[in-house]
């Protein structure tokens, strides 16, 4: 038994941080019998999946022909240099993989972009526009007695979400456990987490998800003092959105939860900076914090790293030699069918489900061994999942934390990071 | 290898030298002795021109969270100053909120060679250590955010024995990484939270009944005593709120004696006197700091233009919002840890408040009559981005320059200002103690900042320019590590600085009590919420290097 963990004979790691969700639980207990890895507490069945998953044997692959590493990564350098708009894609790594994508995409004049950022854009555009006032995990777990969950299933993109932050045994500022209300906005929306001794009360505006916007909209609306003119809104009876607004304003601290990839609403920016306005507007008079949920397959990881090193939230392009922000333009998805892009660079390290986008370009993939891929990409390498065959650094969905990921067997493939610092060596 | 420096005038206040004419030697990266052989490899000859230690700035906020939430926020910013990456540089972008690698390269363009992060959050000192080792060419450091945390308050409001806290602050000094310790807005990031909006020196928090005084004696005290060598690093109450300088003032008088360093003293020297009932208490301010020899400042100097405030004053910040422009601006209540705000901000010479705090910093720097104690910051990017450091230099080496500025600002701020009646020219002596000197000596850098024998050969050369904008702006060397990384104000080599840390000792049961806290309140365990210095120093990206700490002492 180690809490390091590292050494080959340690054979259960505790605290161990799982990168398969963008919550980044850190409590789980896993132990290795050999090559493989057991759960043993605290796993959601997202991370039994990629924790326990049998991978298959992979080798670097030249048009579906086993190479050595150093063949793969002379090939694609030398399609890189031949490129006149490589496009590093997915971007789903650790800390130390997206430092060397944007390494290598600053060299070789890419586009940077990951597999979400269509999604994280409604939030970046709200932040560029107007901002917002923000909590997160460990605040919102503690101090807030009134919890919305605004349009989107937490649930069930974080299973532990409810677990961890909404139901928890005990907070920090009074006996035992906060009371408080969960309001869920929108119907069909998992509420099963919502239970347990700190839970007074759970309220549902039953809304098509699609439909959500316009509940948000009407409860601003109400809040701003403006009438509205029907007696409901998206099937939610105005008294219950009054209502509402008013347990808003009564409540000591309220957290309003979206995750922006899982918005059914025509147009999440203006959902997204409906809720934030929301939370303004209560700060009047009252503590109030949006929270942003969300951000697996690196997502948050890769736009901070980009965010810092370049100035910019994802996508960014370095096609003129310094980096560029546009979240139309310089998406990959646009360069794709643009025709603008010529060479796909895939990198997708936690889940298999992260395929690249259908292109008949040529497509490199640096992936987990077994990735679902439509076509068989002109060179595949192998490369390690990060927290399970290395060590390295995640950022949390709220932005703030990050954790230190450890090595749990011996790796099986080489980082992200250290094939493309190695190919960029080859340029 | 042994390098020459030959004959340049060598401003080198540690050591006592005041612009004498002298050679330097430097071998593996360090300042020798002239050898006895008198053999040299390679010398450079700096006849008629200024010789200093590399630049430290004590007061930068160049890495963590709040930095990125700025970065992403102002595109239109960036767009206007976009740098190209270069065979030895990468890309990236400047002005008030640049992009780590670009600011890493600009500040050793400026002739720095060391950057200090004044207020990570424990809570994101993961986060703000990959920003910083993002951050080419200058050594960092960083100073941990205490005071509105939840272990420390509940520490303090169930009268924990003192040694325990001083335990607790040594531990998130460890585990944080850091080498010293700053309180922002004492206890009012917490109170925010429970929906304070206002929380003055002797103001009780209504939940915990501690006021900021206790915070503030309560951790310079700890410090004092755990033998940190930076004192209690304070952003204190009330910061731009007009009057908060009988609020400083009471801070100062209240001390007890104890070491503290007000930071950006600048935000917290505004009266209510005048038809706008704003006015400087530059002079008030100056005179308590001349007088009270424990307490050190740095001005956070504004200069006009557009920039962006990042605090982690979430209260105060919150208060500003109404201020921010362009119109956008972040709020945050951080993990019982701490908080941010960032709202941009853009400072203009003919708004009468904002010209009168420009002449409210350059009042304290003119009044304030001892070098050692008032450090040159603007509070990056607070009061103006540090690409305009040479600029500042000149405001205050010439008053002509001085005066011809003061006619661009608003009248009435300029009638309002005694600035135009301050003769004091700074020597270059007085800048290379504000800049090199002053903050290696608080912070307890014994190698750095200085030119003598065992020094780090991180030095800076200048011609002699009487333009001291232009002289300051492009040196024409200089050295870290005895190497040379930039010549004529451009880099000529791309090297990575090390972090320095502080460890002052603690008793180890303080963990369990922590391990316990981590785990009823958390939604981070205990271990990890710990750096080690692998994190560091794995990547290549510069090492760890502690500072000394005097011994533990209690009273
Ligand atoms: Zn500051």
């Amino acid at each position: 038994m180690s809490a390091m963990g590292e050494n080959a004979d340690a054979s259960t790691f505790e605290n161990v941080v799982c990168p398969f969700c963008g919550l980044l639980c850190d409590d789980l207990e896993v132990e290795r019998q050999g090559t493989d890895l057991k759960i043993r507490k605290n796993g959601c069945h997202r991370a039994v999946v990629g924790f326990e998953r049998a991978l298959p044997a992979s080798k670097p692959q030249i048009a579906g022909k086993d190479v050595s590493l150093d063949e793969a990564m002379t090939a694609v350098a030398q399609m890189i240099n031949k490129a006149s708009l490589p496009m590093y894609g997915g971007l789903s790594t650790d800390v130390g993989g997206m430092r060397a994508a944007l390494s290598l995409a600053d060299r070789s004049s890419g586009v940077v972009d990951h597999a979400f950022s269509g999604a994280a854009k409604h939030n970046m555009a709200v932040l560029q526009q107007a901002g917002w006032i923000t909590s997160t995990l460990t605040e919102t777990r503690n101090r807030a007695d009134l919890i919305v969950i605004a349009g989107s299933d937490i649930h069930k993109l974080h299973h532990r979400f409810f677990e961890r932050i909404v139901c928890p045994e005990e907070t920090m500022f009074q006996d035992g456990a906060i009371k408080r209300t969960v309001v869920f906005i929108g119907d069909g929306l998992d509420q099963s987490g919502a239970k347990g001794a700190c839970i007074d009360e759970v309220i549902t505006l039953p809304c098509p998800l699609e439909q959500a916007d316009e509940v948000l909209a009407a409860l601003l609306a109400r809040m701003r003092g403006k009438p509205i003119a029907s007696q409901d809104v998206a099937g939610v009876a105005v008294s219950d959105i009054e209502d509402l607004a008013k347990r808003l304003h009564e409540a000591s601290y309220s957290v309003l939860v979206w995750a922006v990839g899982e918005l059914k609403v025509p147009e999440p920016e203006l959902f997204v900076h409906t809720l934030c306005e929301t939370v303004k507007l209560l700060n009047r008079t009252t503590r109030s914090a949006g929270l942003s949920m969300g951000g697996g397959e690196g997502a948050i990881t890769a736009n901070s790293v980009c965010g810092w090193q370049s100035g910019y939230p994802l996508p960014v392009s370095y096609a003129s030699g310094a980096p560029k922000y546009d979240p139309e333009f310089n998406s990959i998805d646009y360069k794709i069918a643009s025709g603008e892009g010529d060479l796909l660079v895939w990198l997708a390290s936690f889940t298999t489900d992260l395929e690249p986008p259908e292109t008949s370009l040529p497509t490199i993939v640096l992936g987990t061994p077994g990735i679902k891929l439509k076509r068989q990409p002109e060179v595949f390498i192998p490369v390690g999942t990060p927290g399970i065959d290395h060590a390295g650094q995640l950022i949390r969905n709220d932005s703030v934390v990050s954790l230190p990921l450890r090595a749990l067997l011996a790796p099986r493939h080489p980082s992200a990071a250290e094939v493309l610092s190695a190919i960029e060596a080859k340029l | 290898m042994l390098i020459k420096l030959t004959g340049g005038r060598v401003y080198d206040p540690a050591n006592g030298v005041d612009g004498e004419i002298r050679d330097i030697y430097v071998r593996d990266g360090k300042i020798v002795s002239p050898p006895e052989d008198g053999r040299v490899d390679q010398e450079y000859g700096l006849h008629g021109r200024i010789v200093m230690a590399g630049a430290i700035d004590p007061h930068t906020h160049i890495g963590g969270g709040k930095m990125t939430i700025g970065r992403l926020m102002l595109p239109e910013d960036h767009r206007g100053d976009p740098v190209c990456h270069t065979h030895l540089t990468r890309g990236g972008c400047g002005h008030a909120v640049p992009s780590t690698l670009t600011a890493g390269y600009r500040y050793a363009e400026m002739g720095y060679t060391a950057c200090f992060e004044p207020a990570m959050l424990p809570a994101n000192a993961r986060q703000a250590h990959m920003e910083m080792a993002d951050t080419p060419m200058v050594d960092k450091g960083a100073f941990a955010m205490l005071g509105s945390d939840d272990f420390f308050l509940r520490q303090l409001a169930a009268k924990d024995d003192i040694e325990a806290i001083k335990d607790y602050v040594a531990w998130t000094i460890h585990a944080s990484q850091a080498i010293a310790v700053k309180v922002v807005n004492p206890g009012g990031i917490s109170a925010f939270k429970f929906n304070q909006r206002e929380l003055d020196l002797d103001e009780q928090h209504v939940h915990y009944g501690i006021t900021p005084r206790d915070v503030l004696l309560t951790l310079s005290r700890s410090l004092k005593e755990l033998g940190v060598a930076h004192p209690l690093h304070v952003h204190g109450c009330n910061l731009g709120v007009p009057g908060n300088v009988e609020t400083t003032e009471r801070t100062i008088a209240g001390m007890e004696g104890l070491p503290v360093h007000l930071t950006h003293i600048q935000f917290h020297s505004y009266g209510t006197e005048g038809d706008l009932k704003f006015s400087s208490g530059g002079a008030r301010i100056a005179e308590m700091v001349n007088k009270h020899k424990n307490i050190s400042i740095d001005v956070g100097q504004v200069l006009f233009g557009q920039t962006c405030t990042a605090s982690g004053d979430s209260m105060r910040q919150y208060g500003n919002t109404k201020s921010a422009n362009p119109k956008k601006w972040v709020v945050m209540d951080i993990e019982c840890d701490a908080g941010c705000g960032v709202v941009p901000m853009k400072y203009r010479d003919k708004s009468f408040v904002n010209a009168l705090q420009w002449a409210i910093g350059l009042e304290l720097f003119l009044l304030i009559d001892d070098p050692w104690r008032i450090f040159l910051t603007t509070d990056h990017p607070n009061g103006a981005p540090f690409t305009c450091y040479p600029h500042l230099i000149r405001l205050l080496m010439d008053k002509g320059f001085r005066n011809d500025m003061m006619q661009k600002i608003h009248p009435d701020a300029a009638a309002a200002s005694i600035l135009g009646t301050l003769d004091r020219e700074y020597t270059l002596y007085e800048i290379a103690i504000m800049t090199r000197a002053g903050p290696a000596k608080s912070l307890g850098l014994r190698d750095r900042g200085h030119l003598g024998v065992g020094a780090h050969a991180d030095i800076t050369v200048y011609d002699d320019n009487p333009d001291r904008e232009a002289m300051f702006g492009t040196p024409v060397f200089v050295f870290k590590n005895g190497e040379v990384i930039v010549r004529g104000g451009k880099i000529v080599k791309v090297v990575h600085g090390d972090t320095h840390v502080a460890r002052p000792d603690f008793d180890p049961s303080i963990e369990k009590s922590l391990r316990d806290y981590f785990s009823r309140y958390h939604t981070m365990s205990f271990d990890n919420f710990k750096l080690s210095d692998a994190e560091i120093e794995d990547g290549g990206r510069g090492g760890v290097i502690i500072q000394p700490t005097a011994a533990r002492s209690t009273s």
